[in-house]
């Protein structure tokens, strides 16, 4: 407790010896108190706005609007199931990657890294985190998917069996571009973020938890499995929830490499859209109501559905350690 | 292998795949962060010529830099820095001296982190639907708005963490001198915690300089220099976007050089920020 409000009455009420100082007390107060309900508001705006945009939408396609995957601008049809499917796999998808990456990559800091590597790898690695969105796009589209497309995509369509599930799930167009891909690409960017807090959580175990371990003859990755994860798991939960929930509602990047294709996605190569993306795609050129109105009921779906997982991450992480 | 050699080794292997798995993690993550910017050096460093700096947006063909948008990214972003400390450091002051464990502070700050990292597209749907659409026109000041919402909770969040650092006898003297609550605020502990509060804002502004999203429809875009921003203005980030995207190859190069100058503002304003962090930590 240290802050100045919660001094011993004697001392706040003591008499100022300027009859405005304390007169502007009570006023400073409520101008800090606003700017904070300020930020209230607007959350709370954002929900409401969001909510009234897209009621039209709702309104007109009711319950359809969540299990119709189809989203045709011109007969003015628009379902939300493909957008939404979309965007679940991929973010789940790029947590499925960069899950174990960020989890070794916290490791290799706090355990393995040596002393005189560790700020400059710490600091590289908070610069994967600092490129904006929109160069993660554009190295994706340009770089990564003409690579990824010869390397990756080619030789697994080639050699998967026609016919067999495998094919199924690998058809596409060999360009690059697609739910895989855009998913890898989160993956990276969501990457610094879960290893960032990782760090954190895994700097917060005493020494002697961790030493006393090593003392019983623990290799380095029995003390991780047995001691430390354990250690620090609902806030490691938390970590990574806050990944997803970035990679849920990530857009410019998402945009430009997963192929912009409305419906459910086929195949993991196959072009898909996420939320974020057709919003970003259509929203400036959506001049009927109702096309608008379904880009913004698509925003409170996303809204819903990242509030549920940020908040869910900040609860864990609150719990484990004042992060 | 004895019955009590095979445990030790499966321990052994074990322990020797778990660690070169973290190293080679470490080294994945290395590998794209040096990807992205040697493309962005070999791509981008062709187009960053004088012309960059000194003529606007090109049509197809034709000659041309970027320098409205670098002018618009500029002045959107300053507008918003402006707005968005005065309501980020006000509301940590609040969070930090006077809510404390109070339930409405437990609920600002709690709603504060998860604004932090929502969709930044879902600010931009917002500000159209307040500012562009009841206006009825795209506008640079609605531009300022959205980043200033997006940049808000990142300073609200740093200067609630550094204020807090602050030791309560500060706060104690201070006032046992006689000095009001709002003077000891302003002139003792904010200014014990500026270099602190700096960082958080210059890694604001680091955030919002590279967003693109949340301006996709506020602000749009404008193919010339305009330095009314309550008119579409340009900015580094949807030129990129739309450069980018096009099937002009002098499109492109632009585009390659705009992400590298913006790439390299960001990773420049965040190492300062770190290393500012760092020194305020030693002393």
């Amino acid at each position: 407790m240290s802050a100045v409000a919660d001094l011993p009455p004697t001392v706040a009420a003591a008499p100022s010896r300027s009859a405005f100082g304390a007169a502007f007390d009570k006023g400073f107060e409520i101008l800090c108190f606003s700017a904070a309900t300020f930020l209230l508001t607007a959350l709370g705006g954002i929900v409401i706005s969001l909510a009234i945009g897209g009621w039209p939408a709702f309104e007109t396609f009711g319950l359809n609007f969540f299990i119709s995957a189809e989203w045709d601008p011109v007969q003015e049809i628009y379902g939300a199931a493909g957008a939404v499917t979309g965007t679940l796999v991929s973010a789940s998808l790029a947590l499925l990657f960069a899950l174990p990456l960020s989890f070794g990559i916290a490791i290799f800091l706090v355990e393995l890294c040596p002393p005189m590597l560790r700020r400059t790898i710490g600091t590289a690695v908070e610069l994967l985190a600092g490129i904006p969105s929109i160069v993660y796009g554009m190295w994706g589209l340009f770089v990564f998917a003409p690579w990824f497309a010869k390397h990756v995509q080619m030789p697994i369509m080639m050699s998967v069996e026609p016919g067999s599930f495998w094919e199924k799930i690998t058809t596409g167009v060999p360009n690059g571009a697609g739910i895989l891909s855009a998913s890898i690409i989160l993956a990276i960017m969501i990457l610094p973020f879960i290893a960032a807090t990782m760090r954190e959580l895994l700097l917060t175990i005493p020494a002697q938890v961790r030493e006393s371990a090593y003392g019983l003859g623990s290799t380095t990755f029995e003390v991780i499995r047995k001691v430390s994860i354990p250690y620090v798991r609902t806030g490691a939960i938390g970590a990574v929830m806050l990944g997803l929930g970035r990679a849920l509602g990530e857009t410019m990047a998402v945009t430009f490499i997963i192929g912009n294709a409305h419906g459910f996605p086929t195949s993991i190569f196959a072009s898909g859209s996420t939320i974020a993306s057709t919003i970003a795609n259509e929203f400036a050129e959506a001049t009927e109501r109702l096309h608008s109105a379904s880009l913004i009921a698509l925003g409170l779906v996303l809204f819903v559905i990242t509030f549920i997982v940020l908040a869910l991450a900040r609860l864990l992480i609150g719990r484990q350690a004042n992060l | 292998m004895t019955a009590i050699g095979a445990p030790r080794l499966s321990r052994r292997i074990g322990e020797g795949a778990f660690l070169a798995f973290c190293w080679l993690a470490t080294g994945i993550a290395l590998l794209a962060l040096a990807a992205i910017l040697w493309s962005l050096l070999t791509q981008g460093i062709g187009g960053l010529d004088l012309n960059i700096f000194t003529k606007s947006t090109p049509a197809p063909g034709s000659e041309g830099g970027l320098l409205n948008a670098i002018l618009g990214s500029l002045m959107m972003c300053v507008v918003a820095m402006i707005g968005a400390v005065f309501i980020g450091v006000l509301a940590g002051t609040w969070l930090s001296e006077f809510a404390r464990d109070s339930h409405y502070g437990k609920v600002i700050r709690f709603l504060n982190d998860v604004l932090l990292s929502a969709p930044s597209i879902l600010v931009g749907l917002f500000i159209y639907t307040i500012i562009v659409a009841p206006l009825k026109g795209f506008s640079g000041f609605a531009g300022s708005v959205a980043l200033a919402l997006i940049a808000a909770p990142v300073i609200t969040r740093t200067t609630e963490d550094v204020l807090r650092l602050q030791p309560i006898a500060l706060r104690e003297a201070s006032v046992a001198l006689g000095a009001p609550v709002w003077s000891t605020i302003l002139t003792v502990i904010w200014k014990a915690a500026q270099g602190g509060m700096l960082t958080g804002a210059l890694l604001a502004f680091a955030r919002i300089s590279g967003e693109t999203a949340p301006l996709l429809f506020t602000a749009l875009n404008n193919q010339f220099l305009s330095l009314d921003m309550t008119k579409p203005t340009a900015n580094l980030p949807v030129v990129i976007f739309n450069f980018a995207l096009s099937a002009y190859d002098d499109w492109r190069r632009l585009a390659w050089a705009g992400a590298l100058l913006i790439a390299a503002t960001v990773l420049t304003v965040t190492v300062v920020a770190r290393i500012l962090a760092r020194e305020q930590r030693r002393s």
